[in-house]
């Protein structure tokens, strides 16, 4: 079954046919960021929507080698990896790419990702951000942004969804000393695979968080995904950038600027910031994010 | 067959000696009492270029654990240690190494599981780990932690075994005391141990897919044959240990280990350092004319059951000496013991109890007691209390702690 998929699809290193929903953007993230690794790669997932919708016995859509261990811990995982790629005489032909999402790395994995950028292990760590734990049902990670209604960060009398902001994970990256971390978008898939290229060009643990909206945790059409990202990129909301150590960021300009309104009301989670009234004050709130990342990164 | 040489060394030091030889490509550790003696000395091995191994410092036991599954996924030898409150947080990882086959060499320098928080050796931190897959040896003494880590990578990496296996070894009572070791030249190591072969790795050659997932269709399935690997494990042991004397002449491992058991009425169970007591209590019992044996279990996972059956079933009474325990139900080795026995034609009575715990000496006038105790139950043929608390100091108990039941 596998060697007749490769075959098909000898041209692409993760194939059709794997259990992503419609409209999934981590699997769009992965086509980009494989369009960059080729083939001599091997790739880490922790636990979550990738490894869910890409590893059910015995089938699996990946070209290249795949390990899936656990939750928390595909910094390690990937650090071991590299050392034994060392001991092989491999370590310059094969790149270590971890592929996680935003429970797996700024939740649970978080402790092991800070262990593999402070040892300074050659890899990139990738993560798709799709704003809460998708797998499991839509529950409130720390990258879910302030007011989105989820599973358990719900809508409530007493509650207007998340009341924290989301947690600024490529910052942390940066204060570890990684020589290169970037963001991306899905909604820029070249950017992606130019950001990736970057990356692997790099010796040192880089990393990288794409934002990558998921329709059926966000609340909106399958078919949207695509012009939902440019939406939240253009807000000022996700900024993108790069920061290569000890140089000002790059950054990618917003060029024509669009409120945040007009981004949160396509979406159910957010839905109720928008048209409910008395929620103006924690829509301002949204709106000076977007303001102060604008300000910040000079977007 | 060849001579060793033999030098007094630290237990500790013994280990990292027989790590070395091993040749592991990947070490990884974390810090904890009362293993940091031996992953000291593997760094400074490596410093020095003694030892040409990648070794991680890690951020946690989970993540050193973790850096070893991704190095053995890789295909290449790999080994850590720890003990206590760093094995547990180990354990989610242990159970996916025996699920994957991936056989990582620990070993488990044995100390106490908080909350008392304490440092000094028992057995709960090793044997809970009793139904993760791992294969778990016991050692008494610094000779055989040496020859066990020799012997561990062997049994673990053999493609009818590939599980993980844990060396265990009381903290400080072995990892710490100075005794004389014969080691064994890097040649004749080379000789009984090859290099890692494995067979299933991450290549780009062919790829593929490590920790997949399934359920209802192959789950069962996955554990029939870890099940089956572990059983294995076995025939494996006492094989190796066979191997073993061919090269370096002595015969040291197998599953079980007996002492005056053939004509004994009474016979110890134990595990670990106190069996060096035993024995010698049991020499001086011998000569008051009691018949009094020892069966050391040098395996618990896989569980010796027939081999424990044959050295005990014509014993009157069983003593357990069980350094872990079970709350709410009896010491872990002692349920153990029962088990085994409720297949034998001839049943001994067994007598479970609960000692050295946090490390608390267990002494040759200890061992008369249990005698004593065994002896009573022999003359009775009643057990009074299957989950004896060897010398409990009641006097520091609150009111009506002992249920009786």
């Amino acid at each position: 079954m596998d060697q007749i998929m490769l075959n098909r699809y000898e041209n692409t290193l993760f194939t059709p046919g794997h259990r992503a929903c419609p409209g999934c953007g981590a699997s769009i993230a992965v086509r980009a960021i494989l369009e960059a690794t080729g083939p001599d790669v091997f790739v880490v997932s922790p636990t979550g929507c990738l490894e869910t919708f890409t590893a059910q016995y015995p089938y699996s859509p990946w070209g290249v080698p795949w390990l899936h261990v656990l939750f928390e811990n595909a910094g390690a995982v990937a650090s071991g990896v590299e050392a034994a790629l060392k001991k092989r005489g491999l370590a310059d032909k094969i790149k270590v790419v971890i592929i996680g999402g935003d429970g797996g790395t700024h939740d649970i994995g978080m402790g092991a990702l800070s262990g593999m950028l402070e040892r300074g292990h050659n890899v990139t760590y990738i993560c798709y951000d799709n704003e809460a734990y998708m797998n499991t049902g839509v529950q409130r990670s720390s990258a879910t942004p302030v007011g989105a209604s989820t599973a358990t960060s719900p809508l409530g009398k007493q509650s207007w969804g998340k009341e924290r902001p989301k947690k600024n994970l490529p910052a942390i990256a940066m204060a570890h000393g990684a020589p290169y971390v970037a963001t991306a978008s899905i909604a820029y898939p070249k950017d992606i695979t130019r950001k990736v290229k970057q990356a692997l060009s790099i010796q040192g643990p880089k990393y990288i968080e794409i934002h990558s909206p998921c329709p059926i945790g966000w609340g909106f059409d399958s078919a949207l995904t695509i012009e939902i990202a440019r939406l939240a990129v253009q807000t000022g909301l996700v900024p993108i950038y790069e920061a290569f150590l000890g140089q000002p960021l790059k950054v990618r300009k917003l060029g024509k600027r669009i409120p945040v309104n007009d981004y949160l009301r396509q979406q159910k989670r957010f839905r109720h910031l928008v048209e409910d009234q008395s929620n103006q004050e924690h829509l301002a709130q949204i709106q000076a994010i977007a303001d102060e990342n604008i300000a910040r990164y000079g977007l | 067959m060849v001579n060793g040489k033999l030098s007094v060394m630290e237990g500790s030091m013994a280990v990292a000696q027989a790590i070395k030889a091993c040749r592991p490509a990947v070490i990884s550790a974390y810090p904890i009492t009362p293993q940091t003696h031996i992953i000291e000395f593997l760094a400074q091995m490596v410093a020095n270029g003694e030892l040409d191994a990648e070794y991680i410092r890690a951020d946690s036991e989970f993540s050193a654990i973790s850096i070893l599954a991704g190095a053995s996924a890789t295909g290449v030898r790999t080994y850590t240690a720890s003990s206590s409150q760093g094995l547990l947080l180990m354990t989610e990882m242990i159970y996916y190494l025996a699920g994957t086959r991936l056989p990582v060499v620990l070993t488990g320098a044995n100390r106490q599981v908080t909350a008392p928080i304490g440092l000094q050796p028992d057995h709960q931190d090793t044997m809970s780990f009793r139904d993760a897959g791992m294969i778990e040896l016991y050692v008494e003494d610094v000779q055989e932690a040496y020859d066990t880590h020799l012997q561990a990578f062997k049994i673990a990496e053999d493609h009818d075994i590939l599980l993980p296996i844990m060396v265990c070894m009381d903290g400080f009572v072995l990892t710490h005391v100075f005794e004389p070791v014969k080691l064994f030249s890097q040649e004749d190591v080379d000789a009984f141990l090859p290099p890692y072969q494995p067979i299933h790795y991450l290549t780009p050659e062919t790829p593929m897919v490590f920790g997949s997932g399934t359920d209802e269709p192959n789950t069962m399935e996955f554990h029939y044959v870890g099940h089956q690997a572990s059983l294995r494990a076995i025939d494996k042991i006492k094989a190796v240990a066979h191997e073993f004397e061919a090269i370096f002449g002595h015969y040291r491992g197998d599953l079980l280990d007996t002492y005056a058991t053939e004509d004994a009425e009474i016979i110890l169970v134990a595990m670990g350092s106190v069996i060096g007591t035993i024995r010698e209590a049991v020499d001086g019992l011998r000569k008051e004319g009691l018949k009094v044996g020892v069966v050391k279990v040098r395996s618990f996972r896989p569980f010796p059951a027939e081999a424990l059956r044959q050295a005990v079933s014509h014993a009157g009474v069983v003593a357990v000496l069980d350094r872990a325990l079970s709350y709410g139900y009896q010491g872990i080795l002692a349920t153990d013991v029962k088990s085994a026995l409720y297949d034998a034609k001839q049943r001994p009575l067994v007598l479970g109890l609960m000692v050295g715990f946090g490390g608390r000496e267990v002494n040759l006038e200890s061992i008369r007691k249990i005698v004593r105790r065994a002896q009573q139950a022999l003359d009775t043929g009643h057990i009074p209390d299957e989950t004896e608390f060897l010398d409990l100091k009641t006097d520091t108990l609150p009111h009506a702690s002992k249920v009786d039941r």
